[in-house]
């Protein structure tokens, strides 16, 4: 036992696991064990989004400093516009929907890198303006009312077994294959070498460019999902979707303990962190905390999780 | 004209461009108050932005000073107006807040990208609680500050001047500036200097907490009442504003003039897109199409790195 | 000497379980230049460390003048007993001007007129160590190539306001200069013993510190092992104190240089940064030197060949950094993910990286190169600087690539693993592969089949292996060089 933990502490993840457990246990000890199961439920599902967007996010980051996606809300909302729009409630319509939205999601992609590469912005100012520019293209494609999302896309993002959400399966399904990416395959070490130092990757035969250009298509294709999935589940697109994803999505993934400097991507540690952040607003929410506690609450917590983690990082 | 000074001129080129266009879209604009009326906002948001490049300036990124802009707004129009003791006392109190994230921020080895991220939660959720819904009244010296009526040349400009050129007495040409742009530069060799680390951190975040107060001082001049809610665009104008102006996001390199001619580009561009009447659909979009415009510019003007 | 300037006593300090110094003691005279040698992992850097106070000792006494010193020991207590220390690596701000970065270790030059104060003093510091340098005190540092970054750096640390000189460490202060300029720091160095200023010299350029000190010390394992005035030493005495064993006679061996010329062609390659220059040609098995003062070009030739750009190189490449730490390792990585990155690709099964294949790659070179480690799977940083390098060996060597360059590799590595390293090349060569080598130690020339000596990004001479000798590329490293 004491062995497990021990190796398991070094692990950069596991303290938003813990966190998460935590913040479950707390809650459930104020309702007296009531709804424990739905709880979990719950937060699978609504998890399963800042999940999606902060696999991406997390490979960006990884891929260095300064190296951030903030066009992910904004391509959320277009591929959510596009899918709905595209798919037009109707069935058959479904296969030419998801491309449509992951090809609009994949030009994003291509455009942020065009921007960071060719024109040399740093990324976080050149995914802020695409973003405008991207979120400006869903305005004006998907003006007028909410299209409701074809049955079978619908189903499939609501759909439970024994409890468990369909969609979590799914994202569990592309955690592992991201994770497996990272650690065995050539694009995967790409990634993380030059997260730790772009001028050596590159003298050690690796493509940056084409490395780095890979990373941001994965990043909006990602979010195209998220986008897809989240208008399946919220029965439609709407222009706001994607907000909330842009502080959820940098919070897993720093959370999660990936290193912010680059070099180190951690996939466990996305689901921890994004479940802890859904129970923490449930618990709040439970303890029957006002808007602005509710509020301050969330922030204090991030800020002691990274205080926690970055000291354990800092004793290796 | 060598490269250096070319990317130097930047800033004011891409300012005198957005003018220009103004004024050819609506020559009206060209009058006293034409330009008092366009570059109002554009005060709060330079001091927004010089608050920013101070964390800038010491490698570090502040995604809260939106929030924290609109929490000084809250306060001011409450607690200040109210009972002026108190509400400077905690106005203070904000500056110390920055001033001890600083300190953690450098003593923990942490990224100031996820602690001002949670910042920014905990300075909404304050705002959020001292103010529910929009409401409250600046006080009257706040107000008179804000509309006073300068001869020649409309008050905005010249605050707008006397800020830039104050702040780059201070960070470019003062001693101390030098350790702080050092800080920036080479963490380690100024450690190895003798100099704390943790004492400029602080300081730097402090300044920048100082000039976030000011901004949402100037801001509730303007707007008259406050709001939680009102300053969150903020933080990506101050960082934009900062890249406009020719800083970098890391080694130190940063110059407040400029910083302060971005935000002032960033505000008038604003003005401009609302004069050329497109589409409300594609605003936000032409503003996105404008920063990318500015800095495709500096593209050709930047040495290439072959390996980056 | 008459009096001491700095001593210490016992001084010990731990890194973990690390003994980095066991007890040294050690005392500078005023007045007196004291060379330190040893090799890396010697304890050298952490004893100056100790000395600038960025590290403070576990135990251990430091008295100054005479008088043993009370209370902690930390960097702003060095500083004002006048002690400077120049780093290995460079300790200054890019984003700042020469000027500015002399601001920042003299806390008098404040309040008006800073600026010019401190301008003046840089420009005169510069002209006393180094005539006809070239620098401007307002130059920023991130404008200036790597060698004026030095001068800037040694010229600051003897720069004086207010607190008199007593002692100034250099930290291997040429590994960045050129032949010229080493010689005038060398000469300044000697000028300001005779007035009274106590300098430590490390370098593993062990003509350097016979040439220039009074006395040197040698360590070895966290202790100083021998101590002597420097005429009672020689270059074989000295190594043969740190505990190499040379054997100089096994790694000179022939060359079969004409038999080479033969092979077909591997590399040929003109500078694209001159326009009147000759051109490169390597062959199939030679090993190709490129010589001259440093930073006239020949790293940019290497860069130009790793890209391909205006050069033949119909074989793949793979390339040695000189400066592990900005160019060659990963720093989070095991020293086995360090060694496999450039050989992926051949591990791939079914497009997945077999991990098995990645294990027995790394244990192969682990045991060609002999890299010092318990574990592959131990972090890089766990290694010396001398294994890191070796590192960087294996994975260029364990790759499939047919051309390997050099940047100046062996910077700031240990004899032993030196020798160890260029028997290695040569074998290497003998078994076909080419090697293009850029190095500023003259020795190593020794070991090439042809030198090509760069000036001003150009191609100058090219000197076959008999005629490598230290006149003939002094000479085409240097004519013209006034007029130009």
């Amino acid at each position: 036992m004491t062995n497990i933990w021990n190796r398991l502490r070094h692990e950069p993840w596991i303290w938003s696991f813990l966190a998460a457990i935590g913040v479950w246990l707390a809650t459930i000890a104020y309702t007296g064990g009531q709804g424990a199961g739905e709880i979990l439920t719950a937060a699978l599902s609504f998890a399963t989004f800042s999940i999606i967007v902060g696999l991406g996010q997390m490979m960006v980051i990884t891929t260095g400093p300064g190296n951030v996606d903030l066009s992910i809300p904004a391509t959320i909302t277009l591929a959510g516009v596009v899918a709905m729009k595209v798919m037009d409630t109707d069935s058959a319509r479904l296969l030419l929907g998801i491309g449509a939205a992951l090809g609009a999601s994949f030009l994003v992609g291509v455009f942020n890198y065009g921007l960071i590469r060719l024109l040399r912005i740093p990324p976080i100012i050149a995914t802020l303006s695409s973003s405008f520019l991207v979120l400006s293209t869903a305005i004006s494609y998907g003006r007028g009312i909410r299209i409701k999302p074809p049955l079978p896309l619908d189903s499939f993002a609501t759909m439970r077994i024994l409890g468990i959400p369909l969609a979590a399966v799914f994202v569990l399904v592309l955690s592992i294959v991201l994770a497996i990416v990272i650690k065995r395959t050539l694009y995967g070490r790409a990634v993380v070498a030059i997260g730790q130092n772009p001028r050596a990757a590159w003298l050690a035969g690796i493509n940056v460019n084409r490395t780095r250009f890979m990373t941001y298509v994965l990043s909006a294709l990602l979010a195209g999902v998220c986008g897809i999935l989240l208008s399946g589940f919220s029965g439609g697109a709407a222009l706001n979707m994607g907000e909330e994803f842009l502080l959820a999505s940098i919070a897993v993934v720093v959370i999660g303990g990936t290193s912010v400097a680059g070099g180190r991507a951690s996939v466990p540690g996305i689901w921890g962190a994004a479940l802890f952040m859904y129970l923490l607003v449930t618990m709040l929410n439970t303890f029957g905390a006002s808007a602005g506690v509710r509020l301050i609450m969330t922030g204090v917590i991030i800020i002691t999780v990274i205080v926690l983690a970055g000291g354990e990082t800092q004793s290796k | 004209m060598s490269r250096s000074l070319l990317r130097s001129l930047l800033p004011v080129i891409s300012l005198a461009v957005v003018l220009g266009a103004t004024f050819y879209v609506q020559p009206r604009t060209m009058s006293y108050f034409g330009l008092n009326l366009m570059l109002q906002y554009a005060v709060p948001i330079a001091l927004a932005t010089i608050a920013q490049m101070f964390i800038i300036t010491v490698n570090d990124l502040d995604l809260s000073i939106g929030p924290f802009v609109g929490l000084v707004g809250c306060i001011s129009a409450t607690l200040l107006y109210s009972n002026p003791l108190l509400g400077a006392l905690a106005l203070l109190l904000c500056i110390a807040a920055y001033a001890a994230v600083g300190a953690l921020v450098h003593s923990r080895n942490l990224p100031s990208i996820v602690v001002t991220l949670g910042l920014s939660f905990v300075w909404l959720g304050i705002a959020v609680l001292i103010l529910p819904s929009p409401g409250g009244k600046a006080p009257e010296w706040l107000k008179s500050i804000m509309a006073l009526q300068t001869p020649f040349i409309p008050f905005p400009i010249i605050a707008a001047i006397v800020i830039g050129l104050v702040v780059q007495l201070a960070l470019m040409h003062s001693s101390l500036g030098v350790i702080a742009r050092g800080a920036g530069g080479n963490p380690r060799a100024m450690a190895r200097a003798g100099w704390s680390m943790l004492k400029t951190k602080a300081a730097m975040y402090a300044l920048a907490g100082f000039f976030g107060v000011l901004s949402g001082l100037s801001l509730l001049g303007l707007t008259t009442s406050a709001d939680a809610h009102v300053a969150d665009r903020y933080t990506l104008y101050s960082i934009a504003g900062v890249i406009l102006g020719g800083g970098e996001f890391i080694g130190g390199r940063v110059s407040p003039l400029g910083a302060v001619i971005g935000a002032l580009t960033l505000a008038l561009a604003g003005s401009f897109l609302i004069f050329l009447r497109i589409s409300p659909d594609w605003q936000i979009g032409a503003q996105g199409a404008i920063l990318i415009l500015v800095l495709a510019l500096k593209a050709p003007l930047t040495p290439r790195d072959a390996s980056k | 000497m008459n009096h001491t300037a700095i001593k210490l006593d016992g001084v010990e300090r731990n890194f973990g379980a690390v003994r980095a110094l066991a007890g040294v003691s050690l005392a500078v005279g005023s007045g007196e230049c004291l060379g330190l040698v040893g090799h890396n992992g010697a304890g050298k850097s952490t004893l100056m460390h100790i000395l600038a106070g960025t590290l403070s000792p576990d135990k251990g006494d430091i008295s100054v003048g005479g008088t043993r010193h009370e209370g902690y020991w930390s960097v702003n207590v060095a500083r004002t007993n006048g002690i400077r220390c120049v780093f290995q690596e460079l300790s200054l701000c890019p984003n700042l001007t020469v000027a500015e970065n002399v601001r920042i270790v003299h806390g008098s030059l404040k309040g008006i007129g800073w600026k010019k104060r401190s301008q003046d003093i840089a420009l005169q510091k510069l002209d006393e160590i180094f005539p006809g340098h070239g620098i401007s005190p307002s130059d920023a540092i991130s404008d200036l190539p790597i060698g004026k970054r030095q001068m800037a750096e040694i010229a600051r640390a003897f720069t004086v306001t207010d607190i008199p000189l007593r002692l100034v460490i250099l930290d291997e202060p040429t590994s960045s200069l050129d032949a010229v300029t080493a010689q005038q720091l060398l000469t300044f160095v000697r000028s300001q013993v005779t007035k009274g200023t106590s300098v430590i010299l490390i370098s593993h350029l062990l003509g350097d510190i016979l040439g220039t000190c009074d006395r040197i010390a040698v360590m070895k394992d966290g202790k100083t092992v021998a101590e002597r005035p420097a005429k009672k030493f020689d270059r074989h005495s000295l190594v043969a104190a740190m505990g190499t064993e040379v054997n100089q006679n096994k790694s000179t061996t022939a060359k079969l240089a004409k038999a080479k010329s033969q092979a077909p062609v591997a590399i040929r390659a003109k500078p694209k940064t001159a326009a009147d220059t000759g051109e490169l040609i390597a062959h199939q098995g030679e090993i190709i030197g490129l010589a001259g003062l440093s930073g006239h070009g020949q790293t940019r030739m290497l860069l130009q060949i790793f890209s391909r750009s205006d050069a033949e190189v119909p074989a793949p490449v793979a390339f040695i950094a000189g400066d592990r730490q900005s160019d060659g390792i990963f720093h989070l990585w095991s020293i086995a993910s360090n060694v496999t990155i450039r050989s992926l690709r051949s591990l791939l099964r079914r497009g997945l990286i077999a991990s098995d294949g990645e294990g027995l790659l790394a244990a192969e070179w682990k045991k060609r190169m002999g890299i010092r480690t318990s574990d592959m799977n131990n972090n890089i940083l766990t290694l010396s600087g001398g294994n890191q390098q070796k590192t960087l060996f294996a994975r260029a060597l364990g790759s499939e690539a047919r051309i390997i360059l050099m940047d100046d590799p062996m910077r700031g590595v240990d004899i032993g693993t030196k020798l160890e390293v260029y028997e290695m090349i040569a074998r290497e060569a003998k078994a076909g592969r080419t090697f293009v080598w850029y190095t500023t130690e003259m020795e190593e020339l020794q070991y090439c089949d042809r030198a090509y000596v760069f000036r001003n990004g150009a191609i100058a001479a090219s000197l076959e292996h008999e005629d490598l000798t230290e006149e003939k590329i002094l000479q085409a490293s240097f004519a013209e060089s006034s007029a130009a």
